[in-house]
């Protein structure tokens, strides 16, 4: 279980401080799979960073698994959406970042690397570098070093949000699999509220910087085959539409 | 990329050419054509003399080259990382770096006397900040996410810069030696006329005191000889070491 007590962050920046999350209390139960969602610039990558202890929190406290946070964490695991994997490193030494810094040996790692990459579609790109796969290509090489560690908690901060439509439509279908397979615990951020919608059983609305929780949405839903195409989901879509822009939603009603 | 041996020949036979052209326009004993000076290179480096001198010559630039780079990435990489050691040391960085380094030769020369040490020590002078500057800019160019992902691992400080810093910088730092290269061999030549009876320098001097003009020719062969095969090394090493660039 992850969870935030009254936790707040100021960025110290040459203008004074920067308060870009304010207050947050939430708590994730072991297995449970959140989104959160908020405007841009909101604090949502803040707030991963906080979790997976990047960040200490200016006050307040997080706890895993009911220790606190006090820096990286072996249980959890982060994917972010540029910048996860090295370019001077190929696909399989990516994916077994995580192991090399745990000092695992070498044919050890390749044991657990291996099937991985399969698993997730990549065999056969092994010496690839990045620069050489598609976008989802990387993505799925991400997860695969998140995986690799085997993590009981994983953070994912808009994993898909560079993939064109249909390649994140396949890796949803993907996560989902996955998650269901591993019985992680899932902290996701998205700004597509259809992805929100489609993957989180919780969704957790933001408001704009410092992030605060605006509302709490259970999801139910969500994951099942064919929940896209309900009409539930299309109720659901609207109802975070309304909480993300309510201003926007009246003016349309208004014309 | 690494220089292939065609293009290599293409290069040669231009500048040959360029050269021949100059030298029967200018029609003067002192400006011999690329063949006498070709036929002097070969005579002179089997001879042994001017091998000897391309020697002493190598060895100083390699000598000061390896000497610059062992204090000036370490200290680069870390001063791109960490930016209150950066605010510290910048100034004087920055107050130091635009000093011609050349002009203290002489006091060199009377610390450190006319041997290897103060030659190696001024060409030094002027390539460290060359190199220290490349470097740091680099380090300091590197995502802070991308660190921070790799510390999500698990990573401590010397994973960070085994994993992340110093494959990011390695493109920066060749590039920073090739640069470097070229101020070298310059000072060098300035340093080796200055003192001392060894070294390319010297026997370029020599041959023109000498009125030697062929032999002039021939050592000056040999300088860009000198530089031609430090750059295609570090090519190679490139290739090598950052194999993610070429793809
Ligand atoms: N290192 C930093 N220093 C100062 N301000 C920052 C820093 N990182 C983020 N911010 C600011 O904090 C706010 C929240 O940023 P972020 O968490 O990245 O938002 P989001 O991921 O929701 O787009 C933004 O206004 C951003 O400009
Ligand atoms: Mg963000």
């Amino acid at each position: 279980m992850i969870r935030l007590k009254d936790v707040y962050l100021e960025y110290l920046t040459a203008a004074g401080p920067v308060a870009a999350v304010g207050r947050v209390s939430l708590e994730v139960a072991a297995g449970e799979r959140l989104v959160f969602i908020g405007p841009s610039g909101c604090g949502k990558t803040t707030m991963i960073y906080l979790m997976a202890g990047l960040l200490a929190p200016t006050a307040g406290v997080i706890e895993l698994g009911g220790r606190r946070v006090a820096g990286p964490d072996p249980r959890l695991a982060l994917i972010l959406q540029d910048y996860g994997l090295l370019p001077w490193k190929t696909v399989s030494q990516n994916a077994a970042l995580g192991l090399a810094v745990r000092r695992m040996g070498r044919q050890e790692q390749r044991e657990i690397v291996r099937p991985l990459l399969a698993e997730l579609g990549l065999a056969g790109l092994e010496d690839r570098y990045p620069a050489q796969l598609s976008g989802g290509q990387r993505q799925r090489v991400a997860l695969a070093r998140a995986l690799a560690l085997r993590p009981a908690y994983l953070l994912m901060d808009e994993p898909l949000s560079a993939l064109d439509a249909l390649t994140r439509e396949h890796l949803q279908e993907l996560l989902l699999e996955v998650w269901r397979e591993r019985q992680v615990t899932v902290v996701m951020v998205t700004h597509s509220i259809e992805e929100a919608v489609y993957l989180g059983r919780r969704l957790v609305v933001l408001s704009p910087r410092p992030a605060r929780v605006q509302a709490v949405v259970e999801n139910p839903g969500a994951g099942s085959p064919g929940y896209r195409a309900s009409a539930e989901f299309h109720r659901q879509c609207g109802r975070l539409r309304e909480l993300l822009d309510p201003g926007e939603q009246r003016q349309a009603a208004a014309r | 990329m690494v220089l292939t041996w065609r293009d290599l020949a293409i290069g040669i036979a231009l500048i040959g050419l360029a050269w021949w052209a100059l030298a029967a326009a200018v029609s003067n004993p002192a400006f011999p054509g690329p063949l006498p000076a070709a036929d002097a290179l070969a005579r002179l480096l089997v001879a042994g003399e001017l091998a000897a001198h391309l020697a002493a010559s190598a060895w100083r630039v390699l000598a000061s080259l390896a000497v610059s780079l062992v204090l000036a990435v370490p200290l680069g990489l870390v001063l791109g990382r960490k930016q209150a050691w950066d605010r510290v040391l910048a100034p004087a960085v920055y107050l130091l770096y635009p000093v011609p380094k050349i002009v203290l030769l002489p006091l060199i020369m009377v610390l450190a006397g006319i041997g290897e040490v103060a030659k190696i020590t001024v060409i030094f002078l002027v390539i460290f900040f060359q190199l220290l500057v490349t470097t740091r800019d680099a380090a300091r160019a590197i995502p802070v996410p991308t660190v921070l992902s790799v510390k999500s691992l698990g990573a401590g400080e010397g994973d960070i810069y085994r994993h992340v810093v110093i494959p990011a910088c390695l493109p920066a730092i060749l590039t920073g030696v090739r640069i470097s290269l070229g101020t070298a061999i310059s000072v060098l030549f300035f340093a080796e006329t200055v003192a001392g009876t060894s070294g390319l320098g010297y026997a370029i001097l020599d041959a023109w005191h000498r009125a030697a003009y062929s032999q002039m020719f021939a050592a000056i062969l040999a300088m860009s000889l000198l530089g031609l095969s430090f750059y295609y090394i570090i090519d190679l090493l490139e290739r090598w070491w950052c194999r993610w660039q070429y793809l």
